[in-house]
């Protein structure tokens, strides 16, 4: 199994108890999500939709590759792989 | 008297002269022409196309302008004699192929070659940016470049501040801003723009106050207005880059629309909490085609899942870094600088303070830049998240 390195974006981070990065197993991209959803309620809908599949408001990079441009959800995961969670962020006037 | 002209002559056997319009086919053929004449003899009109290069400066700067050792130069002055010296320094410097203007200017002008008289910058612009003129990547060529420059700066809150305040003293030659909002006092905790006296004054006349209080020669244009579908043609056309700093889904999806429309570069960045984004998203630029902001996010977040909306609060000082990103990127832009922001989003996340690079590729089936993408029609996304994320 291998495990990867999830950065959590500022505004998930109040789901995961406020870290920066957590380690999680998995094979997939999706498995690694799933991982960090069932330890951390709440987290899991902000980044897949009702049936499964990425927002569209969500990127899910491994490394410096976005995993649309690879497999979508089922991407590989390597040990060791940094996993960046990009959502799409308004702020910047007010 | 007689040791000029003995020197002149030798020089005329070591250095090829041309006449007016043969140097201006040699120019036509790629030949550089250098006038190497003092900024004064400049100011009242060159020769279009030259390279001007001071002569007292020559050997240091001509590598900038002409790398190539084999590139033909047709060295020019005002009569025909300081042009000969200046032809044979450049052969000793390596230059292989160099001729001198016979006659110089006077002969190019009798000719009726085409002349254009350059902007030249003031001995009060000269001062101002003499930190830029020491720099070669910008010189005065940038600087004029940079005074000549229009760009227009959506919202004049914590984005807008840094990279307003920094591309007026830039000298960035025309800055507009848009915002529809008045100063108010929980501004301050960041939109350095802004002043405790003016709370209640419109956010763009107070912006344009502190702007033209930094640089007065510059033009600040002012639109107390929101984007919308309606204005937003009228309102970007003719600008070089427009610097999104809005803070809100509906309004960055007009201007990436917009911005794709009108081939213009949107420099990009947004800020939550303690972390930012920045990126160019600009499928006109030349050297790579780029992606645009709907290639990354096709669809803005239902309001109830835009994170900007539910929750609320910024760091006061990440829309410094993140606006002063956008205004590097923004200058860059404007002297085709360096290697930009496009295809790359940068994350910077202030706490562990640290920046990411992720690769942003363009998507061919995106509805506004893809190769299938129709005419474009833009959306009024309307209240989505116009409460704002309060960054
Ligand atoms: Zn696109």
């Amino acid at each position: 199994m291998s495990h990867a390195t999830v950065r959590i974006p500022a505004p998930l981070r109040p789901l995961v108890g406020g870290v920066s990065e957590i380690t999680a197993p998995g094979e997939t991209v999706e498995d690694v999500l799933v991982r960090l959803g069932a330890d951390h309620a709440g987290f899991l809908e902000r980044v897949l939709g009702p049936g499964g599949e990425l927002r569209a408001f969500v990127n899910i990079y491994i490394d410096d590759r976005n995993v649309r441009s690879i497999d979508g959800l089922r991407s590989k995961v390597s040990d060791g792989d940094t996993i960046h969670i990009v959502p799409a962020v308004a702020g910047g006037r007010r | 008297m007689i040791a000029r002209q003995r020197r002149l002559e030798e020089l005329r056997r070591q250095v090829v002269e041309v006449d007016a319009v043969e140097a201006a086919r040699l120019q036509q053929d790629g030949a550089v022409l250098i006038d190497v004449r003092e900024p004064d003899e400049v100011a009242a009109g060159s020769p279009q196309g030259a390279e001007r290069i001071v002569r007292g400066f020559l050997e240091l700067r001509v590598e900038d302008s002409v790398p190539d050792l084999d590139k033909t130069l047709v060295v020019m002055c005002a009569g025909g004699a300081r042009s000969l010296f200046a032809a044979r320094d450049l052969q000793e410097l390596g230059y292989t192929d160099v001729r001198s203007l016979k006659g110089g200017f006077n002969a190019w002008k009798g000719d009726g070659l085409p002349v254009q008289v350059p902007r030249v910058l003031n001995d009060a612009e000269r001062e101002r940016y003499g930190r830029h003129l020491l720099v070669p990547e910008v010189g005065e060529a940038g600087q004029i470049r940079l005074l000549e420059s229009k760009v227009l700066m959506v919202g004049a809150g914590g984005l807008g501040s840094p990279a307003a305040l920094y591309l007026a003293a830039a000298g960035v030659g025309t800055l507009a801003l848009v915002d529809d909002d008045v100063v108010d006092r929980s501004n301050l905790q960041r939109q350095i723009l802004h002043t405790d006296q003016r709370v209640g004054d419109p956010k763009v006349d107070s912006a344009k106050a502190t702007l033209h209080a930094l640089n007065p020669a510059i033009q600040v244009i002012t639109h107390q207005a929101r984007l919308t579908s309606d204005n937003i043609d009228a309102l970007i056309a003719g600008y070089d880059v427009v610097v999104d700093g809005s803070d809100n889904f509906a309004t960055r999806y007009l201007v990436n629309d917009a911005c794709v429309k009108h081939g213009i570069a949107n420099v990009h960045g947004s800020i939550f909490r303690f972390e930012g984004q920045v990126s160019l998203f600009w499928p006109a630029y030349e050297a790579r085609r780029g992606p645009c902001y709907r290639c990354l996010f096709p669809q803005p977040p239902p309001p109830e899942l835009a994170p900007s909306c539910a929750e609320a609060g910024v760091l006061g000082i990440l829309p410094g870094v993140i606006g002063t990103l956008e205004a590097v990127e923004t200058v860059k832009v404007l002297l085709g600088l360096g290697d930009p922001l496009v295809g790359r989003l940068l994350v910077y996340d202030a706490l562990d303070q640290r920046f990411t690079e992720l690769k942003v590729e363009r998507n061919v089936e995106c509805s506004i830049c893809g190769d299938g993408a129709s005419e474009i029609e833009y959306v009024d996304y309307g209240a989505l998240c116009s409460s704002g994320v309060s960054a």
